[in-house]
């Protein structure tokens, strides 16, 4: 049952992540990230991660995207890379990095399969809800939680002394 | 309790040589003066409530150890920052917060309108309490600091006036030589550590006739670099070339570190040290004879000098080698009894030359003088009173202690060890009257543009007092009636060494490293006190005394013109007045190859081999980096594609 | 249910797609995206896992990732548009001075 929802969601997000990588205008891959995004939102909500689901819908294909966005839209990106399959086609480094890519995968793969995996665990009907992300979150990772809104600040006032035109 | 103050006495003075050090430019010299002398005079006070606290524990108590922290721990190595009051530091603390307390107070008279005051008492101050710390540390690496923190004031000190040449070689000189020293000393310090496996004072004494056999090989390499590391700081043969040239320093400097406290650390050394020494005869032997050595061949070169203050530095040498005569032939106590007194009777002449100096604006030849006693009436009293102290003439508190070394060098050593004492003592009174007469006496060769004048009175009243403490001095030591030597009966504890129970010890460890031990019997037999010997011996000494003196007057005042003609072209004496010419044959045996040795080792080591082998390296490093700087594109996603190939790279490997 | 195996391969995939699109493309804000994949693919082991072992360390951590995905686009694409300002492209290949 859930398998025949997964392999619907995981082919949509695999074409669109091949999509983002190959297509010409960047406005394309912006549009094609997106709709990774989603599928990939809901094969977390499949894993009854859903607090995890949101936060994917929310801050990436939200936020983030936006972002990227409206960075294209400023910098009025057309399909400047239109000719990097021409050009890129025959070079040492498209066929190498094909080559090192199918490699790993392969390698991963058979990993992944000498291990017996059959086995997970019960899950409770909480798992994955905010309240026990929450609690988790503000009681033995509170640290890193302080941590890391402190990195967004750093985060933002680096983008703000970059992005001005003049230091001064 | 009143020991509990130990801590304070050394204290005192490093606060004063901060306040000073930092801020001594804005005090003024006013303040200056009185904050060095008062951190000293509360030492001394402190000093005093310690000795009444010692005196008030309950009986059968010798050793009071006060430890503030532990200083260090690495494995079994264990110091800690602790005191150790018993009856010799004490003895040792009292005269030289003492001295030092009269000495600083004469310093803010003689220094008065110095350039930079403020710095002078600084070192002062510092030297105090390095030197405190010297005498009263409890163990031995307490001790090195303090040997090493005096002899750094006094390389700051004799250097003072760091803008004439001489003064900074000097300080060099003096540091260099005293480096000789400390290294032995510092390697005798691992050496007792790795016998013993600790360096606490009270721990290796204790330890020490059990786990060191008598006369044997470990105790006399021991006792020999100690020794030698005191014969650095103590200027004896061969290392006391530094202390002359040490005069360059202010006046009260030569006073206070060259001639009453630092360069008889050398001695307090030995003494603190006679539970290892006792167990080494042939150590002893050896100090001995260094000892005589230097005080006689320091008292001939006494004789020929010129400059008031080299004579002085000369006589200091020669009076320390008397102290390691008496170590050397086992009577501490009269080591320690004319330590003392030498530090007042020799910190009174120094001041007192150094009143001379400051009246007559800065000369330093004797040749330049003469006539002066009208002019500095309490300066020549004083001088006077020491020089007869010196002297041996009773009952000034020399001949005390003097007669004392002697009589033990003719017991417990050999009439060689008293021959060349006796002698010492004939040119002691000789060079020292030589010099009162050619300084107060006979007609004025002064220059006429001088005035001449008294001192003020912060300089003549310490003058005063150690001419004081130089006369009844020897009450500390009345020899002759049993129990009236008060030195004695208070060290007692300090030197007690049970020979018998040493010997016991030893026998038995040579016994169980399958050895014979020698026979020992004849140590154990002790020769009675000979009451008629030593009247022989005083009556003896004072008339060798008296012919010095007389010596002297016929010399320098019946027939000044005298002793030139017997030495125009004497040969021998102009080896002497060049000081045996010791100084150019180290110059030529030592510093000269050193210096040569060091120009081949920079010019063909260092720069050719060393720098060109670093630099070859980067030369070849530069060559690889060349070629392989192609790799460096430039291109962002080339670094991406070696990133990813290093990461799959691991990946496989790791899998 | 869906076996752990399959999330692991689709992980996997994902991985390689975003390696593939930061190495070939030349597009400065495409490989950032390339990068973004990365990152997600990343986050799916960590939530299978988590299920797998019913534990919620792995999706607190797919959390921070996002901070540090948030704090990291905003400051990447702020280097572009400065990138941009000096030379007005955004092809990698064009920004080679970092080199000897």
């Amino acid at each position: 049952m859930e398998l025949l929802i997964f392999y619907p969601l995981a082919g949509f997000s695999l074409m669109l992540a091949l999509g983002v990588v190959m297509n010409k205008s960047p406005i394309g891959s912006a549009l094609c990230l997106i709709g990774m995004m989603l599928g990939l939102a809901g094969i977390f909500a499949l894993q009854q991660a859903h607090f995890i689901a949101i936060l994917q819908v929310i801050i990436y294909a939200g936020a983030i995207m936006v972002l990227f966005m409206f960075v294209i839209m400023l910098l009025n990106l057309k399909g400047t890379d239109t000719k990097w399959r021409a050009r890129e086609r025959n070079t040492l480094l498209t066929v190498l990095t094909t080559f090192l890519a199918l490699g790993v995968l392969y390698k991963v793969i058979t990993v992944i399969f000498e291990f017996n995996l059959d086995s997970p665990a019960k899950v409770p009907d909480t798992f994955g809800t905010a309240a026990v992300i929450g609690e988790t979150l503000f009681t033995d990772f509170v640290l890193p939680f302080e941590v890391a809104s402190i990195l967004l600040l750093a985060a933002m006032v680096g983008a703000v002394v970059l992005a001005k035109t003049k230091l001064d | 309790m009143l020991l509990k103050l130990t801590f304070l006495v050394p204290l005192f003075p490093l606060i004063g040589s901060i306040i000073n050090g930092f801020f001594g430019l804005k005090l003024g010299e006013k303040k200056v003066g009185l904050i060095g002398s008062a951190a000293v005079f509360l030492s001394f006070i402190t000093t005093i409530l310690v000795f009444i606290g010692f005196l008030l524990l309950p009986e059968g108590e010798h050793v009071f150890e006060q430890s503030l922290f532990t200083w260090m721990v690495a494995g079994d190595f264990h110091v800690d920052f602790g005191f150790q009051i018993d009856n010799l530091s004490l003895v040792m603390m009292s005269f030289v917060t003492g001295v030092g307390f009269l000495i600083h107070v004469y310093s803010t008279g003689y220094m008065h309108g110095e350039y930079s005051f403020y710095r002078f008492f600084a070192y002062l101050n510092l030297f105090m309490f390095a030197m405190l710390l010297l005498v009263m540390g409890n163990n031995f690496l307490l001790m090195f600091i303090g040997w090493e923190g005096v002899g750094c004031c006094s390389y700051f000190l004799i250097g003072y006036y760091f803008e004439k040449k001489s003064a900074c070689d000097a300080g060099t000189k003096a540091f260099v030589v005293n480096r000789v020293g400390d290294f032995a000393f510092l390697l005798a310090v691992m050496y007792i550590f790795s016998i013993f496996g600790t360096i606490d004072y009270t721990e290796v004494f204790h330890a020490a006739p059990e786990k060191l056999i008598f006369g044997g090989e470990v105790v006399t390499i021991i006792t020999l670099l100690l020794f030698v590391g005191a014969t650095g700081k103590s200027a004896q043969l061969p290392l006391y070339t530094w202390l002359p040239d040490a005069m360059e320093g202010p006046t009260p400097v030569s006073a206070l570190i060259h001639a009453a406290t630092m360069v008889t650390a050398g001695v307090f050394m030995v003494v603190r040290c006679n539970p290892l020494f006792n167990l080494a005869p042939d150590t002893m032997l050896v100090v001995a004879f260094v000892g005589a050595g230097t005080a006689l061949f320091a008292a001939t070169i006494g004789m020929t000098q010129f400059d008031i203050k080299r004579v002085l530095a000369y006589s200091t040498v020669s009076q320390i080698g008397y102290m390691f005569l008496a170590c050397g032939v086992g009577a501490y106590t009269a080591a320690i009894f004319h330590m003392v007194t030498h530090a007042f009777f020799k910190a009174c002449l120094f001041l007192g030359s150094g009143s001379v100096i400051h009246g007559l604006e800065g000369e330093q030849d004797m040749r330049k003088m003469g006539g002066i006693k009208g002019d500095q009436p309490i300066t020549y009293m004083t001088f006077l009173v020491s020089t007869l102290a010196i002297a041996g003439i009773p009952p000034l508190s020399g001949f005390f202690s003097k007669d004392e070394v002697l009589y033990h060098s003719l017991m417990d050593g050999n009439i060689i060890l008293w021959g060349m004492g006796i002698s010492a003592a004939l040119l002691t009174a000789f060079y020292m009257f030589r010099l009162v007469f050619m300084t107060f006496h006979g007609e004025s060769r002064v220059d006429p543009s001088v005035h001449v004048h008294e001192s003020p009175k912060v300089m003549t009243l310490p003058l005063v007092i150690l001419a004081g403490l130089a006369t009844v001095g020897g009450l500390l030591g009345i020899p002759l009636f049993h129990g009236w030597h008060l030195l004695h009966n208070w060290l007692e504890p300090i030197l007690h060494f049970d020979l018998a129970s040493a010997l016991q010890h030893s026998e038995h460890m040579l016994h169980e490293a399958g050895r014979h031990a020698p026979v020992w019997s004849h140590l154990l037999e002790k020769e009675e006190h000979n009451v008629w010997l030593e009247i022989f011996l005083m009556l003896f000494s004072s008339v060798v005394a008296i012919t010095g003196i007389a010596l002297a007057y016929i010399f320098y005042v019946k027939r000044p013109d005298l002793p030139d003609k017997l030495t125009e072209g004497q040969w021998g004496y102009d080896i002497v007045k060049n000081k045996y010419l010791v100084d150019e044959l180290y110059d030529e045996t030592i510093v000269q190859p050193t210096i040569e040795g060091s120009k081949l080792l920079w010019k063909e080591c260092d720069a050719r081999g060393i720098d060109g082998a670093v630099n070859g390296v980067a030369r070849v490093i530069g060559w690889f980096s060349d070629r392989g700087k192609a790799f460096q594109s430039g291109f962002v996603r080339n670094y991406a594609l070696f990133i990813v190939v290093g990461f799959i790279t691991l990946l496989l490997i790791a899998i | 249910m869906v076996p752990l195996a399959h999330y692991l391969l689709l992980s996997a995939t994902l991985f390689m797609i975003g390696v593939v699109g930061v190495l070939v493309r030349r597009n400065a804000i495409v490989v950032f995206m390339s990068i973004e994949i990365m990152l997600n693919a990343v986050n799916i082991s960590l939530i299978a896992f988590d299920k797998y072992m019913n534990q919620h360390d792995g999706q607190v951590f797919s959390f921070m990732v996002m901070c540090v995905a948030a704090a990291e686009v905003s400051v990447g694409l702020a280097i572009i548009i400065s990138m941009f300002r000096n030379k007005p492209t955004v092809n990698l290949d064009e920004f080679n001075i970092m080199k000897w």
